[in-house]
C-alpha cells in the first residue's frame, strides 16, 4: 500500500475517531487551542514591538554618522563617567572633518537648544531650535513641503532666516501660509523659508523644530553650543571604512596617543537596532518559552488522550493487525488522528487569534502576518506527532494475540 | 504439496520463572482444500495452534510452511502481508469494527491490500452479496443480527481470496439455529474449494468438518477423518 493511499486511509480512520468522542477532542483541543493562542499572540506581539521600534528610529538615516561627546547609549555608570570627561565637540573639529573626509558625502554641524516661540497671540514655549547649514536634508533626509530650504548664501552671512517643521506650521498658521511670515523665537525675529514634510511616526523628527542658519544660531542662542557632526557616508557598503576614517581624522586631531580612548563618540543607528535586537531578543525567548509552556502542556494532554484511545482501542489494532495492517500503518493511523486533533486546534487559535491581534492594533503596528499563521499551524501539528509518537509507536508495536486478547 | 507444513513446531512462554510449553514438536500437514477442525479443552494449546497457523504469532521451535513460504523466519511486517494476503480470521466475538459499516469492514483487508477505492468497493459489495448481505452493506455492526455480523466477517475473511480460512469458536456467541447456518455456509464455501480451520471445543461443530485433529498437553492427541 502506499504512503498517500496509507495517509487517505488514516484522516478517514482519524476523522471517525475524533467524530465519536466528540467531548474527548473538544477538550483535548481545548489545551491546545489555547498553547497555540498564546504562542501566536505572543508572536504577533513581539513582531508589533520590533516593527513599533523600527518606526521611531526611521529618521535617524542607516548610512549617517553621529559625532558626539557623549555616545547615545550609555551601559554604565563608568561609561558615563567617562563620556562626562570627553570634551565637547566644536566647530574647528567640523572644519577638520570637512576638509580631510574622503569618504564622506555630506558633514553637517548641528546645534540644538529649546526656546518658546511665538507668532502674533499663538506660540509654545518650547520647540527644537536647530542651528546647521544648507546641507542638512543630505544628512537627515527631510524634504520640504512649501518654500525651500536655507541657501548657502543665507548660512554663509548668517541671516535670520528659518525652516519650521509640519507640526509647528499647523499650530501657528492654521489657514494661511507661513512662508514669508516672521515669528520670534525667544524674542528674536525670524522669517519663514520653507516649511518641512510631516516626517510622523518617527521618535526623533522635526515636526516640531525651527531649523536657522548655524551663523545666526551662535549669534543669537548659544556662543558655544555643543555640537553634533553628522557624515553620511559616500556608499553605504563603506560605512565602516568611513567610520575608522572619521575616527582617524578626529583622534588626529584632538592628539589622542595611539592607544588611548577615544574622547568622543561615534553614534549610528546600528547601535539602537543592536541593543533593540538584544533586548527584543531575551524578551522574546522568555515570552516563548513561557508560552511554549502552554503549548507543552497541550501536548501532554494530547499524548494523554492518545494513550487511552490506544488502549480503547486495542482490540480494534488486534484486528486490523490480524487482516494485514503492518507496523507502520498502525503508527502512521494514530500520528495522524493526533496531528489531526492539534491542527483543528491550531486553526480554532488562529480564528481566536486574528480578532484579538486587531485589539492589539491599538497599541502597537501588530498584524497576523501570514508567517505567524503558517509557523502555528506547523508548530500545532508537530506537537501532535511529537506528543502522539510515544503512543502510536506503542500501538504500532502491539502484539497481535495479546491484542486480540483485549477485552 | 501440502498447504501448510508443520515440523516440530514448538511454543514456550514465560510466565514469571515458569516456562510454560503451550506446543511440544507439533507436526501437522494440511492439504488444499481440507476442511480441519482442531478441537481439545482449554489449556491444550490449540490456541497457540491456532495463533501459529494464522501467523499471529510465531513458534519457538520447528518450521512452518505456509504455501511455500517459511514462515517462521518472517518479521512482524512480512507476516502482516501473509495474513493479509494468505488467511481470512473469523472470530467468536466477530471482531467487527464498530464504527464503521459493513461495506468498509469487508473492504479493510483490500485497503491493507493496496486495492484502489473502486476496485475495492466492487468486490466488497459482491463478497457481502454471495453471503446474503446485499440489503445491509450500509448497516453498522451494531444495527445487524449476530448471525449478520458473523457473515460480514466470512465475507471479510474472504475478501482477500486467502488460502485459509481460520475460524476460531464460529459459533460461540450464535444461538444454535444461527450456528447451524454459519456451518451450513462453511459447507458451502468447502465444497467450493477453500480450505477451512476450525478451533472448536463443541463436538457437534467439529462433526461438520471432514477431519478432526484433538490437542491435549501441547502435542496432538488424535487426527481422524469424520466418519458420517
Amino acid at each position: 500500500m502506499n504512503f498517500l493511499t496509507e495517509l487517505r486511509e488514516g484522516l478517514l480512520i482519524s476523522w471517525s475517531a475524533i467524530r465519536a468522542n466528540k467531548l474527548r477532542s473538544v477538550l483535548t483541543t481545548l489545551g491546545i487551542v489555547i498553547g497555540i493562542l498564546t504562542v501566536t499572540l505572543m508572536g504577533t506581539a513581539i513582531e508589533g514591538l520590533n516593527r513599533s521600534f523600527v518606526n521611531s528610529i526611521s529618521s535617524i538615516s542607516t548610512d549617517v554618522l553621529y559625532v558626539s561627546r557623549q555616545n547615545w547609549l550609555i551601559m554604565s555608570r563608568q561609561d558615563w563617567l567617562q563620556s562626562q570627561k570627553n570634551p565637547k565637540v566644536t566647530l574647528p573639529e567640523f572644519e577638520a572633518v570637512q576638509r580631510n573626509m574622503t569618504l564622506a558625502a555630506a558633514v553637517v554641524p548641528v546645534a540644538n537648544v529649546n526656546e518658546p516661540v511665538k507668532y502674533h497671540k499663538r506660540g509654545s514655549s518650547s520647540i527644537s531650535v536647530f542651528g546647521t547649514t544648507e546641507q542638512y536634508p543630505a544628512t537627515s533626509g527631510l524634504t520640504v513641503a512649501s518654500g525651500r530650504f536655507l541657501s548657502a548664501a543665507e548660512c554663509d552671512s548668517g541671516r535670520p532666516v528659518c525652516v519650521i517643521g509640519f507640526d509647528m506650521a499647523t499650530n501657528l498658521f492654521r489657514n494661511e501660509s507661513p512662508l514669508g511670515e516672521k515669528i520670534s523665537i525667544a524674542g528674536h525675529e525670524f522669517e519663514i523659508v520653507g516649511v518641512l514634510e510631516k516626517e510622523g511616526e518617527s521618535s526623533y523628527n522635526d515636526d516640531n523644530a525651527a531649523i536657522v542658519p548655524l551663523q545666526q544660531y551662535l549669534y543669537t542662542f548659544q556662543h558655544v553650543p555643543e555640537y553634533t557632526i553628522q557624515v553620511k557616508a559616500k556608499n553605504i557598503d563603506q560605512i565602516d571604512d568611513t567610520k575608522e576614517e572619521l575616527r582617524a581624522v578626529l583622534r588626529r586631531f584632538r592628539h589622542i596617543a595611539p592607544g588611548d580612548p577615544d574622547n568622543f563618540a561615534i553614534n549610528q543607528q546600528d547601535q539602537f537596532l543592536e541593543l533593540f535586537h538584544r533586548v527584543a531578543g531575551t524578551i522574546g525567548l522568555v515570552g516563548l518559552f513561557i508560552t511554549g509552556l502552554a503549548l507543552f502542556v497541550g501536548g501532554i494532554g494530547i499524548m494523554n488522550i492518545m494513550f487511552v484511545s490506544v488502549a480503547e482501542r486495542t482490540r480494534e489494532i488486534g484486528v486490523r493487525k490480524a487482516i494485514g495492517a503492518k507496523r507502520r500503518t498502525i503508527l502512521l493511523q494514530f500520528l495522524i488522528e493526533a496531528a489531526c486533533i492539534c491542527l483543528i486546534g491550531g486553526v480554532i487559535a488562529i480564528l481566536i487569534a486574528w480578532p484579538a491581534t486587531l485589539v492589539m492594533q491599538k497599541a502597537m503596528p501588530a498584524t497576523l502576518s501570514p508567517m505567524i499563521v503558517g509557523t502555528a499551524l506547523l508548530v500545532s501539528a508537530l506537537t501532535g506527532v511529537l506528543s502522539g509518537f510515544f503512543p502510536a509507536w506503542r500501538a504500532a508495536r502491539m502484539n497481535p494475540v495479546d491484542a486480540l486478547r483485549n477485552e | 504439496m501440502s498447504l501448510i507444513r508443520l515440523q516440530k513446531i514448538s511454543r514456550r512462554y514465560q510466565m514469571g520463572t515458569e516456562i510454560v510449553h503451550a506446543l511440544r514438536e507439533v507436526t501437522l500437514d494440511i492439504q488444499r482444500g481440507e476442511y480441519v477442525a482442531i478441537m481439545g479443552p482449554s489449556g491444550s494449546g490449540k490456541s497457540t495452534l491456532m495463533n501459529l497457523l494464522g501467523c499471529l504469532d510465531t513458534p519457538t521451535g520447528g518450521t512452518y510452511e505456509l504455501n511455500g513460504s517459511h514462515v517462521s523466519e518472517l518479521d512482524d511486517n512480512q507476516l502482516a502481508e501473509i495474513r493479509n494476503r494468505e488467511i481470512g480470521f473469523i472470530f467468536q466475538t466477530f471482531n467487527l469494527l464498530p464504527r464503521s459499516d459493513a461495506l468498509r469492514n469487508v473492504e479493510l483487508p483490500l485497503v491493507y491490500a493496496g486495492i484502489p477505492a473502486g476496485e475495492r468497493r466492487q468486490i466488497a459489495l459482491a463478497k457481502l452479496a454471495s453471503v446474503g448481505l446485499a440489503d445491509r452493506v450500509h448497516h453498522k455492526p451494531n444495527e445487524l443480527s449476530g448471525g449478520q455480523r458473523q457473515r460480514v466477517a466470512v465475507a471479510r475473511a474472504l475478501v482477500n481470496k486467502p488460502s485459509i480460512l481460520l475460524a476460531d469458536e464460529p459459533t460461540g456467541n450464535l444461538d444454535s439455529k444461527t450456528g447451524v447456518e454459519i456451518l451450513a455456509l462453511f459447507e458451502e464455501l468447502s465444497r467450493q474449494g477453500h480450505t477451512i480451520i476450525v478451533v472448536t471445543h463443541e463436538e457437534a461443530v467439529a462433526r461438520h468438518s471432514r477431519r478432526i485433529i484433538r490437542i491435549r498437553d501441547g502435542l496432538i492427541a488424535s487426527d481422524e477423518p469424520v466418519v458420517k
